[in-house]
């Protein structure tokens, strides 16, 4: 009797010395471009980790792809602790599957995205075709590349900027709008079936005169590809494309990983994790860092998908539903 | 019961059933069980939307033509293989399993980088009105190109088994160059080459990693049916994309019945000529 008592407060104690010295592992579930801005996140906030907590071993996991895949692997089992994807439709689905709350982008500032981007042009050096901004697109002659926005995030942001513009044009209405846009389609040659592939096809394969592209997107490409090939046009008015992220409750309970999964996402909205999204081209929410790296990001006019379309799950539903209105369009038919 | 020569017929044979049930119809199974929860009207909207039609017609129409092209080619580069002897023969022969275990969509990136626009060839061929990359044309390679080991390994041992005493024959008795062929040399290479023909086609249909990338992708253009099906997905509307797939499955099977009953007609007619 007595022994068995003992034997209990032993393992009691070493459950609880297990329970302060943790193997933790962390796997982010996140979209194509943000591979070297995570790669660089997960660096430093580990060493903050270890620092605070001396006794664990933490590895950060790290898998990209196109955002709509990402979010059904996870749907379909990927045991992400945290994801952060392209698109808050794409967390809305992992949540309608029950995974996380249903109220997730409340929990964090800023709509749960600590950066946003915007949607600006690529164009060839020189910028031969003249191209200044949304009408520029559908001159005669101008060839477009966007990807498809079926099956690309970046591409519905694209879709939606263009959209947003010309609905807030001096007269402008849903119907109007939609001309803009489904003639803008009509200059589509191509639709690459993700946002990296399209800027290959524009940049390697030097198709079309204008890519519609993230900002960060067409920095990098700028910065990797050569400035002295190609230049940045900043539309008059573009969307504020906010990559939203989020703790995948379920899995993250299952793991015992809440407390460093929730850390890690807090990271991202320090200044530390703020200068580390401006330094990979993704504009920083945090007022001081932003304006540390204001040369890097010109002025923009944007509005939210909130304010022009009510949130995602509604122009989800409308324009790129199977039968939306991306469907009714007829792409690269001039 | 007659004695076999060999032991394990049992035990090999229940291997056999459980390996093909287990890879191959436990997953097809689960497809068609995943298609069966789509609805009539449902299914209908699905297939006979214009977009959709428009892309099984570039899948199948293209693989079958693709798989047409591979068989002439496959044809005489076994030929080729075979009967002469070259430097850089056995070289040669290595390179045809090359579409084999390149991964498609590296086959994809290499195919749309020398027909794009500014590419190697692209570049020669634009200007003449010649458009191949992002153009159905793209598909057509990229279908071409995965499907033609196929065709050249599998007539490789036929070919060799031929044994060119059976033409001399053919020449002594008098036939012209062309009676020999047709006559003699056809009738021995047809069913293998349409078991060739129909393995370069099954490959061409369900092909996806390298066509994509050369395909340019537009709707009711250059849009193949896998890539309706991976939008379904996108889409979280399972049901739809295995609807698909089940359709594709079906008419794959019909075309692979009629490639084996064309191969049965073939051999009876090569029986009766020799």
């Amino acid at each position: 009797m007595q022994a068995s008592r003992w034997a209990l407060m032993l393992a009691m104690a070493l459950g609880a010395a297990a329970a302060q010295a943790k193997d933790l592992v962390l796997l982010n579930v996140s979209y194509d471009p943000t591979r070297e801005l995570y790669a660089d996140v997960n660096r430093s906030f580990a060493a903050q980790w270890q620092a605070a907590h001396p006794g664990d071993r933490l590895t950060i996991r790290q898998s990209n792809g196109g955002s709509g895949k990402q979010a059904r692997a996870v749907v379909d089992g990927l045991p992400a602790d945290v994801v952060t994807l392209a698109l808050a439709y794409d967390i809305d689905a992992i949540a309608d599957h029950g995974l996380l709350a249903a109220d997730w982008q409340k929990r964090l500032p800023d709509n749960s995205s600590p950066y946003t981007s915007t949607i600006v042009f690529l164009v060839r050096k020189g910028n031969p075709k003249g191209i200044r901004d949304w009408p520029d697109l559908v001159k005669p002659g101008v060839q477009v590349i966007t990807p498809n926005p079926k099956t690309s995030g970046g591409a519905r942001w694209n879709f939606l900027a263009a959209w947003g513009w010309a609905l807030k044009q001096p007269g402008g209405d849903e119907a109007k709008a939609r001309a803009y846009v489904e003639t803008l389609y009509k200059h589509v040659p191509v639709l690459d079936t993700g946002a990296r592939g399209a800027t290959n096809t524009f940049a390697q394969r030097g198709v079309g005169d204008v890519l519609i592209a993230w900002e960060n997107e067409a920095l990098q490409a700028r910065q990797e590809l050569g400035a002295d090939r190609f230049e940045i046009v900043v539309p008059s008015l573009s969307i504020l494309a906010e990559p939203p992220v989020a703790v995948v409750d379920k899995v993250a309970a299952q793991h015992g990983t809440q407390e460093v999964a929730e850390a890690y996402l807090k990271f991202l909205y320090t200044p530390q994790g703020q200068e580390i999204a401006a330094r990979h081209y993704y504009r920083p929410r945090d007022a001081a860092v932003a304006a540390k790296h204001a040369a890097a990001f010109p002025q923009v006019r944007t509005f939210t998908i909130d304010q022009v379309f009510g949130g995602w799950r509604k122009a989800q539903a409308r324009f790129f539903a199977d039968g939306g209105v991306f469907d009714q369009f007829k792409p690269g038919t001039p | 019961m007659r004695r076999r020569i060999l032991p394990g017929f049992g035990l090999s044979l229940g291997y056999a059933l459980a390996y093909l049930g287990l890879v191959v119809l436990l997953p097809l199974a689960a497809l068609a069980w995943k298609a069966s929860a789509i609805g009539p009207g449902q299914l209908l909207h699905l297939l006979a939307a214009p977009r959709t039609l428009a892309a099984l017609k570039l899948s199948f129409g293209g693989a079958l033509l693709a798989a047409l092209a591979d068989g002439a080619i496959g044809l005489l580069v076994g030929w080729v293989l075979v009967r002469y002897r070259f430097p850089g023969r056995r070289l040669l022969d290595a390179l045809v399993d090359l579409p084999f275990a390149l991964p498609t969509a590296v086959a994809g990136i290499a195919l749309t980088a020398l027909y794009a626009p500014n590419g190697w060839l692209g570049r020669w061929l634009e200007p003449h009105g010649l458009k191949i990359a992002y153009a159905p044309a793209g598909v057509l390679v990229a279908m071409v190109f995965v499907g033609f080991p196929f065709v050249v390994r599998t007539l490789q041992p036929v070919l060799e088994s031929l044994e060119s005493d059976v033409e001399e024959a053919a020449t002594t008795l008098g036939a012209t160059r062309a009676q020999t062929f047709l006559r003699v040399i056809a009738p021995v290479l047809l069913p293998t080459l349409l078991t060739g023909f129909a393995l370069a086609l099954a490959r061409a249909v369900g092909e996806y990693g390298s066509v994509i990338f050369i395909a340019g992708n537009l709707p009711m253009k250059s849009e193949i049916a896998p890539l309706l099906i991976v939008q379904q997905l996108e889409e979280f509307d399972y049901t739809g994309a295995a609807a698909l797939g089940t359709a594709m499955l079906l008419v794959s099977l019909l075309l692979l019945l009629a490639v084996t009953l064309l191969q049965r007609w073939s051999r009876r007619w090569a029986e009766v000529r020799a």
